[in-house]
């Protein structure tokens, strides 16, 4: 179980990276962006960034973070350090310290899951317009979507914090 | 008092303040 576990951990972290980087480009490229592109009356506007872009990030991010969540949730069963229950419960099941440190990376990411496929996603189809809304629910949506972004920008901090802890060391 | 979220320092800034609690409240239970 050790050569999967490997196998496994390696796929968290590479999904991982590829959720939180998407999750870096929409808050610190992609969302200014828009907001340029929409205040430059001159400018070509944001549709192309709607139409052509955003679909495709949106993909990859929602199934990144699906395949991140699924990934690190088997290495907690297969680690030989953590255990999937002692983590979620920081360790009051079990008694270790390795899960009580990942437990808190883990509630962190799972809540930040919640996030993508229950605010994100389902705003981000209405302001698309792949479901359809009016412009008070679109505007709407765009709060939503904007805040659930925003707080998984400022979960993902102390999330990575945890997740490295056990192996490389907290703060104090 | 404006949410912190609505600019990407105040987010960051909130960010690394639950760090640092959160690491708190680890070091005690742990």
């Amino acid at each position: 179980m050790d050569f999967l576990a490997v196998i496994d951990r390696w796929l968290h972290i590479l999904a991982g990276i590829t959720w939180i980087g998407l999750l870096y480009y929409f808050n610190f490229v992609q969302t200014p962006a828009i907001a340029a592109a929409k205040a430059d009356p001159d400018g070509p506007g944001p549709a192309a960034i709607n139409k052509y872009i955003m679909p495709r990030a949106l993909f990859w991010f929602r199934w990144a973070a699906l395949v991140t969540w699924l990934s690190g949730a088997l290495y907690l069963v297969w680690s030989p350090f953590y255990t999937f229950w002692g983590a979620f419960t920081f360790g009051a099941i079990g008694g270790r310290i390795g899960d009580t440190i990942i437990g808190f990376g883990a509630w962190l990411g799972t809540i930040m899951l919640y996030n993508v496929w229950v605010l994100i996603w389902p705003n981000q189809k209405k302001i698309l317009g792949l479901v359809s809304a009016t412009d008070e629910e679109k505007a709407r949506a765009q709060r939503t979507a904007f805040l659930a972004s925003r707080t998984n920008l400022m979960l993902s901090i102390p999330m990575i914090l945890f997740m490295m802890g056990f192996a490389h060391g907290l703060l104090f | 008092m404006k949410n912190p979220l609505e600019t990407i320092g105040g987010t960051i800034l909130t960010g690394i303040v639950l760090a640092i609690v959160l690491n708190l409240i680890a070091s005690l239970i742990a």
